[in-house]
């Protein structure tokens, strides 16, 4: 292990982690405003990698990266007009079904509409090859570009929020809806607008890791229950949690994957050898990037049991 | 009134008839089925209806919406599976095959006491995403450990071993039926006796007012925690039936998450309020996997859609459908539904009709263009490379959706005044 490897693993960790963040805050906003657990944004996610990946073909990927994440913007915001709000009376268990069938939904549409097989979504000129070299290690132009606009979109999500009369709103239908309603404001229109730019900002996401990554029907799934543990590590309803929470799951995963290193390789160098007589010997050579995919969730339960509220949450009833 | 169903209900004898036709029914239904399909729907569907029971002691009954039942499920058939293997090994201890599916249910409530303590610390919304989490981790492990969990390949082992039990060593998939049927009538008693118990209407009650039940003295995380133990002792006795009835166990599937969202998915379906709901989603998840998807390859879309339109417009499931439909008919109003019935009947038929066709249109140009262009339709030969059919349909669909939604809102009105007619006449009733 050297230093190039360790800023290399860093570099993509935090972008990977970026890129949770820009799905993981659409989720936190929308959770923290309605109550919803929307299992379907990695669907929109999804959606918006193959909504990029078909109008590139005939706007071109820079028209593309603005339409797509719109389009999916208005579907979410239909959605919650025609579907969500209808179930919203019969309470958050109902809402969340609703948002576990969409989820269903558009994956069976995608495969329909897309195949089953990943589709060539290519990077365009302009983010293709490395930006650097560090030590004979590349790191390549389209990473750089993911955390690039998702820091671009924190700023803006941040300064609609905190700067412009309808991030006040939105932040006060947050906190008191009931107030913000007598007052004259049309809170079932904000949230409406805030579900829609949830669904966008996660189209967006899609959009530029659909390319960087593979675009194919199990992408949703793939970080799906990863961003479900972001939202729960960080603490529910808290943004600067899941902030947090995204850059350490990204960085960590980034770094698991990376080391082959086991029990029994440590023990080696101490005269110890493991061999496959030994009882637990498939737990003890278990090497750390195989170990990658449950350390997420293994993170989560050892917060659920120390620090139940996660890591930045608020005691919430 | 005179007669209504839950008089019967209520009495002991009618109670004991229904349980009886119950029993009755499942040892009939081989002699009335004998096709080979019908044996593997029925030998299936015996133990989905234990599991989506157990699924339904969280879910309808303690409020607590569970994405990871599929572990409770898996492990049982997992540690069945290798007390088979070891029982068919010769030497050592061997379980006889009746008690298998207790192994089973002794496994997945020994996960439950494990996971449980994690997950019912939480409940609502955190729970959901806690159980997904877990469900997640099991799953992820399935294939890091292929010793236990038996990779690709999956677990297999034989369920004829040792000596015949009064006749019987279970070979033939008829006496697999029966232990099955046997285990399902016991399970779904023990289950039915469990929402009697103190404990089951304390977990109602922790569902409906958490801070009552606290006030009252009782810890709602301890509820919680014994209702997820009892629930995944029922999965596993599930799983383990599951086990014996395929003789191989494909880990990666059998704890996936998708596993167990197609149980949250049809004991919604069947009716998460009562008690029989989740009896007919266990009897619609087979019939939907063994028929439907034999029928069509994009079954799941269909069912996806049936899902979100169940839960926008009814919440309470296919048995609350039949509830409340029984109570218009004793109130002697359903006359007044007849024809917004047929309308709505009618328009839904040719929507489907519609939406299908452009579905499996669809479905024939992206995945079976090596068959040509040629598919069949209910009966019509239709060539999918003819625009004139894609417009027509579009065209057809569009149509008969407004009708439908017409029907819809017609049907919607009678429905809501009867309703209220009889909210209205209750509330004089109950008048002294």
């Amino acid at each position: 292990m050297n230093t190039a490897f360790i800023v290399i693993s860093l570099m993509n960790g935090i972008s990977y982690g970026l890129l949770l963040f820009m799905l993981s805050a659409g989720l936190t906003l929308i959770f923290s405003m309605m109550g919803v657990l929307n299992f379907a944004h990695a669907s929109f996610y999804m959606l918006g990698a193959y909504f990029a990946y078909s109008l590139m073909g005939v706007i071109g990927f820079w028209p593309a990266l603005i339409i797509a994440p719109l389009a999916v913007g208005l579907i979410g915001a239909l959605f919650e007009r025609y579907s969500l709000r209808r179930v919203h009376r019969f309470g958050h268990v109902a809402e969340l079904l609703i948002t576990f069938g969409l989820s269903y939904l558009v994956l069976e549409v995608v495969q329909l509409l897309w195949g089953r097989a990943a589709v060539p979504y290519a990077l365009p000129p302009a983010l293709q090859g490395t930006l650097f070299t560090l030590y004979d290690i590349q790191f390549p132009k389209s990473r750089s570009f993911i955390m690039l606009v998702a820091v671009l979109m924190l700023v803006a999500v941040w300064l609609l929020l905190t700067r412009t009369r309808i991030g006040l709103i939105i932040q006060a239908a947050l906190k008191n809806p009931e107030m913000v309603e007598a007052l004259g404001h049309n809170v079932p229109r904000v949230f409406m607008f805030v579900f829609g730019g949830g669904a966008a900002l996660a189209a967006l996401a899609g959009a530029i890791a659909g390319n960087t990554y593979v675009t194919e029907p199990s992408m949703a799934a793939a970080v799906g229950s990863i961003i479900f543990v972001v939202v729960v590590v960080g603490g529910m309803g808290s943004l600067s949690g899941a902030f947090v929470a995204s850059l350490l799951i990204g960085i960590v995963q980034t770094f698991a994957v990376a080391l082959d290193i086991s029990v029994a390789t440590v023990l080696q160098p101490l005269g110890i050898s493991v061999s496959p007589q030994i009882f637990g010997y498939a737990l003890l050579s278990l090497t750390i990037s195989q170990m990658a995919p449950i350390l997420p969730y293994l993170f989560l339960v050892l917060i659920l049991i120390f620090r139940p509220n996660g890591l930045l949450g608020t005691e919430r009833g | 009134m005179g007669f209504s169903w839950s008089e019967i209900e209520r009495s002991f004898w009618g109670r004991a008839i229904i349980w009886l036709a119950f029993a009755a029914g499942l040892g009939i239904a081989p002699l009335l089925f004998r096709s080979g399909i019908a044996m593997t729907i029925l030998s299936q569907a015996g133990y989905v209806i234990i599991i989506c029971l157990s699924y339904n002691i969280l879910f309808g009954q303690g409020g607590m919406l569970s994405f990871g039942h599929a572990v409770y499920t898996g492990f049982g058939a997992l540690i069945a599976m290798h007390a088979m293997r070891m029982a068919g090994d010769s030497g050592g201890w061997s379980v006889p095959l009746p008690l298998i599916p207790l192994v089973g249910g002794l496994a997945g409530g020994f996960m439950a006491v494990l996971f449980g303590y994690v997950t019912t610390k939480k409940s609502g919304i955190t729970f959901a995403m806690i159980t997904l989490g877990l469900g997640e981790l099991v799953a992820a492990m399935s294939l890091m450990f292929p010793g236990f969990f038996g990779g690709e390949a999956g677990v297999k082992a034989d369920r004829v071993y040792g000596e015949p039990l009064f006749g019987f060593d279970f070979g033939p998939q008829i006496q697999v039926y029966y232990l099955i049927a046997i285990y399902c009538v016991v399970c779904t008693a023990l289950m039915y006796a469990f929402t009697c118990t103190p404990l089951g209407r304390l977990l109602n009650a922790t569902r409906d007012n958490p801070e009552r039940v606290e006030f009252i003295g009782y810890s709602t995380q301890r509820v919680r925690y014994l209702a997820f133990i009892v629930s995944g002792f029922f999965a596993g006795i599930g799983g383990g039936l599951a086990a014996i009835n395929f003789e191989i166990i494909n880990a990666g599937d059998s704890l996936s998450i998708a596993q167990s969202g197609s149980f949250l998915l049809f004991t919604f379906l069947g009716g998460a309020s009562f008690f029989v709901g989740p009896i007919i989603g266990g009897i619609m998840l087979v019939l939907a996997s063994v028929l439907l998807s034999d029928l069509t390859s994009a079954w799941l879309l269909y069912i996806g859609l049936f899902f979100v339109l169940m839960v926008m417009y009814v919440p309470g499931g296919v048995a609350s459908l039949i509830a409340t439909n029984v109570a218009v008919v004793h109130s002697g109003k359903a006359s007044r539904l007849i024809v917004p019935y047929i309308g709505l009947i009618v328009a839904s038929v040719a929507a489907l009709c519609g939406l299908s066709l452009l579905i499996e249109m669809t479905y024939h140009t992206q995945f079976e263009t090596a068959k040509g262009p040629v598919m069949r339709f209910l009966g019509a030969t239709i060539d999918t490379h003819q625009s004139a059919i894609w417009i027509a349909a579009v065209l057809y669909t569009a149509l008969v959706g407004a009708f439908l939604r017409f029907a819809c809102l017609r049907f919607m009105s009678g429905w809501e005044k009867i309703q209220e007619e009889m909210d209205a006449a209750q509330a004089i009733e109950v008048r002294p």
